[in-house]
Parts: structure tokens; C-alpha cells; sequence
């Protein structure tokens, strides 16, 4: 493999590993403390990442951006419901979904609705176990109440700030 | 079961287990950081960063959040341990918001798709609501648990 096509990710792994080869010349009982802390995390979460990997494999198979592009173009209410819907099931990068937001923007559907959707791609369903693992249930289900309701806060206040008013899906 | 079905399912779990396979050194790199961390700087430098002002607490954790990238378990483990060094429920909510709703990274992306007029006010928008939303949300907390 040339060093070109190694991404910045695993670059970044292999950076800490070489701070903690440094430690381990210098400073042994800490590079030991800090394996240690390290297992202790990877024990508490590798059963939670079993979990996400079906929860993501399931989202997969059921979510495609036919699916929620198909659902985007009801009217009114129901509209913000699967903006809202479309972005907690959405999967993949953000990346991905920006032709296919700017597609729609141009079929009609306001910034709003776009800066909705795209608040509500942070809740992420499949990830939520790890999340509970850290904070509670209560919490991660309160955050996402206020999240969903902040996500419409953030459309209309988009939708005002570029001078928008919400167009029609033809 | 179709074969056409069999593909999809494997085209699921293959996806699935693909975009575990790209976030692992972030998240095995991230947690081998953080121990490290834990090792050499004490809790008490952590405590000292943030006031315990809740809106100080809260900006600082959006700004650290905003600046961050990538996968949002990362985060989770990341706010977890913050959690566990003393840093406020606040800050850490203000901090994992930020982290998954303002995208500086993909901020050139998102500006030359859908417009930089609309790409910087979503994502300034985002930084002050993750703010409001860790207020809210640790004050619904005080008041329902």
C-alpha cells in the first residue's frame, strides 16, 4: 500500500500508537494505566457494537434515499413529520444526501425543510444503545425530544433568515 | 426468499459492517487517546476549563463540539468520559450536539452544493441551538428525573 492511500483515519490511529510506544520507552506505568483504562472502555462497549451493527444493517435494508425522497414530497404538516423521519432514518455520510437535498430544492422544497432534515441526521437510531450505554435512557430520550423540536425551530428560522417562503412539491 | 432479496441483505450488512470497518481506527485511535489522557492530565484540569456558568459551560462544549469531526460514537465515548472526568451535564450535551449537528469539515461540500449563503447560516444556526438545546434539555432533566 503506498502512503498516498492511507486515510487520515488510520494515520491518526497510527499516531497514537506511536505516543504510546514513546510512553512505553518512557514512562512504563503510565503506558500500562493506560492500556488498562483502554480495556476497560472496549469491554464496556464491544457488545453495544454488536448491536449497532444489526440495527445498522437493518436501517440499510429498509431506508433508501428512494424511500425518503418518495415520502419528502407530501404537503403540509405530514411534510415537516417526514422531513423529520427521513432525517433520523437517513444512513450513510452527509455528504451523500447533499445532491439529492439540492435536487429537491430545486423540485420546491424550502432551506427550511432541508436544514431539517439535516438537523435531524444527528439522531441516529442504530447508535442509540452506545448512547444509553453513557448516558441513560432518560437522557438520550429527552435529548432527542428537544432535538426534533429544535430541528423545526432551526427550519423556520431558516426559512425567515434566507427570505423564503415554503414552495410547493409539484 | 428472492434471490434478488438475498443480494439486497447482503448489500445491508455488507454496507453495514463497511462503515463500522471506515470508523474503526477513528474510533480505536480515539479511545486509545483518550486513555491516554485520562493517564496523564488530571481531573482537575478538565474541571478548570469549564466555570460551571451554565452558559459559559455550554458555549465552550458547542465550540469544542463545532470543531470536532467524525463518527457521532466517537463523541458518545468521547462526552462519556468527560462526564466521568467532572465536566458538566451541560457541556458535554452542548458539546455532543455540536458534534453531530455543525459540520465545519463539510462545510466547502455543503456550500458548494446547496449554497454558502445557506451552508453558513444552517451551520451558525446549529452552534447557538446546540447551546439552547443543552440548557432545555438538562432543565427538563432537573425537573422530570
Amino acid at each position: 500500500m503506498k502512503l498516498r492511500e492511507i486515510s487520515g483515519s488510520w494515520c491518526f490511529l497510527f499516531s497514537v500508537v506511536f505516543i504510546y510506544l514513546v510512553l512505553f520507552v518512557f514512562n512504563r506505568e503510565s503506558f500500562f494505566s493506560g492500556l488498562n483504562f483502554f480495556g476497560q472502555i472496549i469491554y464496556k462497549i464491544i457488545p453495544i457494537f454488536v448491536l449497532v451493527f444489526v440495527l445498522m444493517s437493518l436501517s440499510n435494508y429498509f431506508i433508501t434515499p428512494k424511500f425518503v425522497m418518495r415520502h419528502l414530497g407530501e404537503k403540509g404538516f405530514k411534510r415537516w413529520f417526514y422531513v423529520i423521519a427521513g432525517g433520523i432514518l437517513s444512513t450513510g455520510p452527509i455528504y451523500m444526501w447533499y445532491p439529492l437535498l439540492a435536487d429537491l430544492r430545486e423540485k420546491g422544497l424550502s432551506y427550511g425543510l432541508i436544514a431539517c432534515f439535516l438537523y435531524n441526521r444527528a439522531i441516529k437510531i442504530p447508535l442509540l444503545p452506545l448512547a444509553i450505554l453513557y448516558f441513560s435512557w432518560q437522557y438520550i430520550l429527552v435529548l432527542c425530544f428537544v432535538m426534533i423540536f429544535m430541528s423545526v425551530v432551526q427550519g423556520v428560522v431558516l426559512n425567515k433568515l434566507m427570505e423564503v417562503a415554503p414552495l410547493s412539491v409539484p | 426468499m428472492s434471490f434478488k432479496n438475498d443480494k439486497l441483505i447482503r448489500q445491508s450488512v455488507f454496507r453495514a459492517a463497511k462503515g463500522l470497518w471506515v470508523a474503526f481506527p477513528m474510533i480505536l485511535g480515539t479511545i486509545l487517546l483518550i486513555s491516554f489522557i485520562s493517564v496523564m492530565v488530571s481531573k482537575s484540569f478538565y474541571i478548570s476549563i469549564f466555570s460551571k456558568n451554565i452558559f459559559l459551560d455550554s458555549l465552550i462544549g458547542s465550540l469544542i463540539g463545532s470543531i470536532s469531526a467524525g463518527n457521532p460514537i466517537t463523541s458518545y465515548i468521547f462526552g462519556g468520559e468527560m462526564l466521568g472526568h467532572g465536566v458538566g451535564l451541560i457541556a458535554v450535551t452542548a458539546f455532543l450536539v455540536a458534534w453531530v449537528t455543525v459540520g465545519i469539515v463539510q462545510l466547502p461540500a455543503e456550500s458548494a452544493i446547496l449554497g454558502k449563503k445557506f451552508a453558513l447560516l444552517r451551520n451558525f444556526t446549529a452552534f447557538v441551538l446546540a447551546i439552547v438545546v443543552a440548557i432545555i434539555t438538562v432543565l427538563i432533566l432537573g425537573v422530570v428525573v
